[in-house]
């Protein structure tokens, strides 16, 4: 099982390095980048038992600034990364995708369409087989043969099936699923809740995609926090599983759940 | 270097409004600067965002050994725990984290600005600048006198101590921005550092830039994970480079210069 650092949960990297050992981790995904920068506003997390809220600006520095300020350090750490995208439009999400593809040191792309409400947020809607499928194709038409492309799907387990099937025919190499739920802040913004609380739901849309794509490699990602959790995911069908909202808890966790697993593989 | 270890709390004692916990943790006063602040870790499985704290006492060798004495203000879910917290139990701690306040080369008079438990950030600060041959002038504010943090060693070694309270019930009545005038005139100070509610924060940057004193401000925002991984405490900024980011109160702060916040949108 390979462990990845999920979207948004582990800075931009040096952050997270005085407690993981990031050169060693399955896959270093960042912070969902655009074309420009998004700005975040100020109250952006709250808690909810087990869980975190997150209102999902997507507040990032843009793809350009995080080519020269972020990017160099992760390839001279030699940390496999991987660059999480979107964009308004897919032409936009293509120019995004063709800037990044460019740095040296990165692995892959991990294409973002499990935003929960893209309208509100200007970005292309891949919440539909015909959405996804466009996107995934402007994608694999800039994307050099030597980075694989990851997709990544909400936990809307009755569109999962048609949608992934969409994408995994236009030729991604493998699906990120599950990840945060609508929610609200207690100030009624649109945000998203993830942590231990959506673990379950996460479950149910990785069995409910690998059960369609029995041969297609999925990743799973929502609620991670342990050795046990990573285990139900390989259950449910996942071949890799993301860590997030566990790290701003505990941002030693990875080192602890590889320790977890290779005790219990002995 | 910042370190994530299991302290044990030594002592636990209610001053006033507040709850000085005293916490074995050798590797924090190590690399410890005033203005560094710890973030602590609840383990009940339903908080899953850290809780950051000032530091207001470092001591490498007390009865206790190498220790730091954080001010608790008991409120919501994670302070009234650690409030409650009897010697000989434990808590995930990290730190020193963040960005300290930037001290003088030369050794030119400085005003401490702090108001309710924030204060406590500046008394490591006034023995260090005390000790490099600095005159500081202390202005301590609370809405009453038992949210008046004290450090007598401090109270003694400063030139003077000025204290105002809102309902007047120890110093003179009323608030930091009636203050600070005097204070600073008094003073003759050329760096004015503070710690306090951001509206306080804003008036010592506006006032010190009045008198043409540099201003630093320890800004106090909800750090989700404190470590810079979940980028929620954003503070709008105006960086060296003359342009607005979005940075994190963790990572780039909580110590920034006054004149650098663009306080109408924090």
């Amino acid at each position: 099982m390979r462990l990845f650092v999920a979207a948004g949960c582990g800075g931009t990297g040096r952050e997270l390095a005085p407690y993981a050992d990031l050169a060693g981790v399955g896959g270093f995904v960042t912070r969902t980048l655009t074309l420009d920068p998004r700005r975040g506003s100020r109250l952006r997390i709250a808690e909810s038992p087990s869980g975190l809220v997150r209102a999902h600006l997507l507040q990032n520095p843009g793809v350009d600034r995080f080519l020269t300020t972020e990017m160099p350090w992760l390839a001279q750490q030699g940390v496999p990364t991987w660059a999480s995208v979107t964009g308004a439009t897919t032409d936009e999400i293509a120019a995004v995708v063709r800037r990044v593809a460019t740095a040296p040191g990165l692995s892959g792309i991990e294409l973002n369409l499990a935003v929960d409400d893209p309208g509100a947020l200007r970005l292309h809607d891949g919440s539909t087989p015909k959405g996804a499928a466009a996107a995934v194709r402007a994608v694999l038409d800039v994307l050099p043969e030597s980075l694989a492309l990851h997709v990544k799907l909400g936990s809307d387990v009755r569109r999962l099936p048609v949608v992934a099937r969409a994408v995994a025919e236009v030729g991604a190499d493998a699906l990120v699923v599950g990840g945060a739920l609508p929610a609200a802040l207690p100030n009624g913004t649109a945000a998203e809740l993830s942590g231990p609380a959506v673990l379950p739901t996460a479950l149910r849309a990785v069995r409910t995609v690998c059960h369609e794509l029995p041969e297609f490699p999925v990743i799973g990602v929502g609620g991670v926090r342990s050795a046990a959790d990573v285990r139900a995911f390989g259950s449910a069908g996942a071949r890799g599983v993301q860590v997030g909202s566990a790290l701003l808890h505990d941002p030693s966790v990875l080192a602890r759940i590889t320790a977890e697993l290779e005790e219990q593989s002995r | 270097m910042t370190l994530q270890s299991t302290a044990e709390v030594r002592a636990s004692e209610r001053v006033g409004a507040f709850q000085h916990v005293t916490l074995a943790a050798p590797g924090v006063v190590e690399t410890f600067r005033p203005g560094n602040f710890v973030s602590i870790g609840l383990d009940d499985g339903v908080h899953l965002a850290r809780r950051s704290f000032w530091v207001h006492r470092v001591r490498s060798s007390s009865s206790f050994g190498a220790t730091i004495d954080i001010v608790v203000r008991p409120g919501g879910a994670g302070s009234t725990w650690l409030a409650g917290l009897p010697v000989g139990a434990s808590v995930d701690l990290i730190g020193p984290l963040g960005r300290p306040f930037a001290q003088p080369k030369e050794p030119v008079p400085c005003l401490l600005v702090g108001e309710g438990y924030a204060a406590a950030s500046l008394f490591p600060l006034a023995e260090r600048l005390v000790e490099r041959g600095c005159p500081v002038s202390l202005l301590l504010a609370a809405d009453t006198a038992d949210e008046v943090i004290d450090g007598l060693d401090v109270r003694r070694s400063a030139e003077a101590v000025t204290v105002v309270t809102g309902d007047g019930s120890m110093g003179a009545q009323g608030s930091v921005a009636q203050a600070l005038p005097g204070a600073l005139q008094r003073s003759g100070a050329s760096v004015v550092y503070a710690a306090g509610p951001s509206s306080t924060l804003h008036a010592v940057a506006g006032v010190s830039e009045l008198h043409g004193a540099w201003s630093q401000v320890a800004l106090e925002v909800n750090q989700p994970c404190g470590t810079g991984l979940c980028h929620g405490c954003i503070v709008p900024a105006v960086g060296e480079d003359a342009i607005a980011h979005r940075v994190r109160a963790c990572a780039e702060g909580p110590v920034f210069r006054g004149d650098r916040i663009q306080w109408g949108l924090l």
